[in-house]
C-alpha cells in the first residue's frame, strides 16, 4: 500500500516537473508562441496512449493464448487509461489547432487514425458490458482488439493515400526536420513522465480489476454454500 | 484441399439455404434502394453533384446494408445449435469462415450489381466503359466487408443488444474500405475516368491481411 501511495506521489511530483520545464525551461516557439507550450502535454500524451494501446494489444494476444484472466485484466486496463489519454490528446489537439491552423478539426491522416483509434476502444469497452460469461467476455474483447489494432495503420495509411493536412513529423521525421536541443529534451522528459503516469493509472485500475474478480469468486462461493 | 472441399460444399449449402428462401437478398436490395433514394434528398442530385457525393452514398448504403445482411449469418446457426455440428464436419474451422465469407461476398456483389444500374438512372451518371473497373472495386470492398464483417457476426452473436453491436463494432473498422473504395469509384466516374491503381492495392492488402487474422485466430471466435 504503501508503495503504491509513494509511486502516486512521484508520478504527480514527476507531472509538476514536466510542466514547469515545459512552461519555464523550453524556449518559446518562434512563429506558434505560447500556444505551442501545450505540444509537449499533447504529443506525450499521445504516445503514452499508444504505447498503452500496445501493451493492450500483447495482453489480448497474450489472453487468447495462455487463457489467464490476469491478462485479461491487463487488457481492459490499458484499454480504459488507453481512452483516457487520446481523449485527452483529442482535447487539446483543436485547442492547439485553432489559433495555429484557423480551425478546430480537419480530417487528416493522424486525427483521423486518431479519432477511429479511440472510437475502437470505446467499442472494446462497450463489448466488455454487452457479455456476461466473463471467461467468454474476455475471449470476444481480447479478439476484437486484435482486430482493432491492426486496423489502425491502415486507416492511417488509406487517409494519408486520400488527403493530410497534419504538419509532418518533427520527431524522427527525417532530414530538414526536428527540434532545437532544449526542447527536444523537454519534449521526452515529458514523453517519460507521461509513461510513468500512465503506469501508475494502470496499476491502480489493474489492482481494482482484480478486487472486482476477488469479490466475484467470493460472491459464487457464498452462493454455492 | 480438405480446407477448400470442406468450404466448397459449406457454400453450396449458404447458397441454397438463401436461394430457396431468398430473404436475405431482397430485404437488402430494398434497403439500398430506400437508402440511396433518402440520401438524393440531402444533396440536389446533379450529375455534378452526384459525381462529387454519389460514390461515398452508395457505398454508405452498401455499408448499412452489409451490417443489416451479415447479422442471421452466423444467428440462424444459433437456432439448432447447428453451429457444433458444423465444427465436428469440418476438420479445419476456418472452413465454415471461408464458406460464410464467399457467400456474404457474393450476396453483396449480387446486391451492388443490381443497384448499380438504378443509381446510374436515379442520379444520372454513366459507368459504361468502367465496368471492369467497377467490378474490381466491388469485388474487393464487398470482400473486405465480408470478411471483417463474418468475424464481428460471430462475436456480436454471442452478445445482448447483437442487432446494434455488430454495425457498432462494424463500421468504424471498415473506415478503411469506405474511404479507398469512395476515392476508386470517383475516379471512375468523372467526364475523364481514371483508375486508382494505389487505392485497388489498399484494398487488396486489408483483405489480404484481415483474411490472414481470420486463419489465425477464426478457430478461437468459434470456441464453445
Amino acid at each position: 500500500m504503501m508503495k503504491r501511495v509513494l509511486f502516486g506521489v512521484v508520478a504527480i511530483g514527476l507531472v509538476a516537473c514536466a510542466a514547469y520545464a515545459s512552461f519555464y525551461i523550453a524556449p518559446e516557439e518562434r512563429t506558434m508562441g505560447a500556444i505551442q507550450k501545450i505540444f509537449y502535454f499533447h504529443a506525450s500524451t499521445a504516445w503514452a496512449g499508444e504505447t498503452t494501446f500496445f501493451v493492450c494489444f500483447l495482453a489480448n494476444l497474450l489472453y487468447i493464448w495462455k487463457r489467464q484472466p490476469q491478462f485479461d485484466w491487463l487488457g481492459v486496463t490499458c484499454a480504459e487509461v488507453g481512452v483516457a489519454c487520446i481523449t485527452v490528446v483529442l482535447i487539446t489537439g483543436p485547442i492547439w489547432a485553432k489559433p495555429v491552423w484557423g480551425i478546430w478539426w480537419t480530417w487528416d491522416a493522424r486525427l483521423t487514425s486518431t479519432f477511429v483509434l479511440w472510437i475502437l476502444y470505446i467499442c472494446y469497452l462497450l463489448l466488455r458490458t454487452l457479455v456476461d460469461e466473463p471467461d467468454r467476455r474476455a475471449l470476444l474483447s481480447a479478439l476484437f482488439g486484435v482486430f482493432a489494432f491492426i486496423d489502425v495503420p491502415i486507416v492511417f495509411g488509406a487517409i494519408r493515400w486520400w488527403r493530410t493536412q497534419h504538419p509532418a513529423p518533427v520527431i524522427m521525421g527525417g532530414p530538414g526536420s526536428g527540434l532545437e536541443p532544449t526542447m527536444k529534451a523537454v519534449f521526452f522528459f515529458n514523453v517519460a513522465v507521461m509513461h510513468v503516469l500512465a503506469a501508475f493509472l494502470i496499476m491502480e485500475r489493474y489492482s481494482l480489476e482484480k478486487t472486482k474478480h476477488d469479490v466475484e469468486l467470493l460472491q459464487h462461493q457464498a452462493e454455492a454454500r | 484441399m480438405a480446407l477448400l472441399s470442406n468450404a466448397a460444399v459449406l457454400l453450396g449449402k449458404e447458397v441454397r439455404t438463401e436461394f430457396r428462401s431468398r430473404e436475405l437478398l431482397s430485404t437488402t436490395i430494398v434497403f439500398v434502394l430506400i437508402v440511396v433514394v433518402v440520401f438524393s434528398f440531402t444533396f440536389d442530385p446533379t450529375t455534378n453533384e452526384s459525381r462529387r457525393f454519389g460514390p461515398g452514398l452508395l457505398w454508405m448504403a452498401f455499408l448499412f446494408a452489409a451490417s443489416l445482411m451479415l447479422q442471421p449469418c452466423f444467428l440462424r446457426e444459433q437456432v439448432n445449435d447447428t453451429l457444433g455440428a458444423l465444427r465436428l464436419a469440418v476438420s479445419d474451422p476456418f472452413a465454415i469462415f471461408l464458406a460464410k465469407i464467399c457467400a456474404n461476398t457474393l450476396f453483396l456483389l449480387l446486391t451492388e450489381l443490381l443497384m448499380l444500374p438504378v443509381f446510374a438512372a436515379l442520379f444520372n451518371v454513366s459507368f459504361g466503359a468502367q465496368l471492369p473497373g467497377i467490378l474490381l472495386t466491388f469485388l474487393l470492398g464487398s470482400l473486405g466487408i465480408s470478411v471483417v464483417g463474418t468475424a464481428l457476426a460471430v462475436i456480436s452473436a454471442q452478445a445482448r443488444m447483437r442487432e446494434l453491436l455488430l454495425p457498432l463494432l462494424l463500421l468504424p473498422l471498415l473506415t478503411p474500405i469506405l474511404v479507398v473504395s469512395t476515392e476508386v469509384t470517383i475516379g471512375l466516374m468523372q467526364p475523364e475516368p481514371y483508375m486508382e491503381w494505389k487505392g485497388i492495392g489498399l484494398m487488396a492488402g486489408f483483405d489480404v491481411v484481415f483474411l490472414t487474422v481470420l486463419w489465425l485466430f477464426g478457430e478461437y471466435l468459434l470456441e464453445e
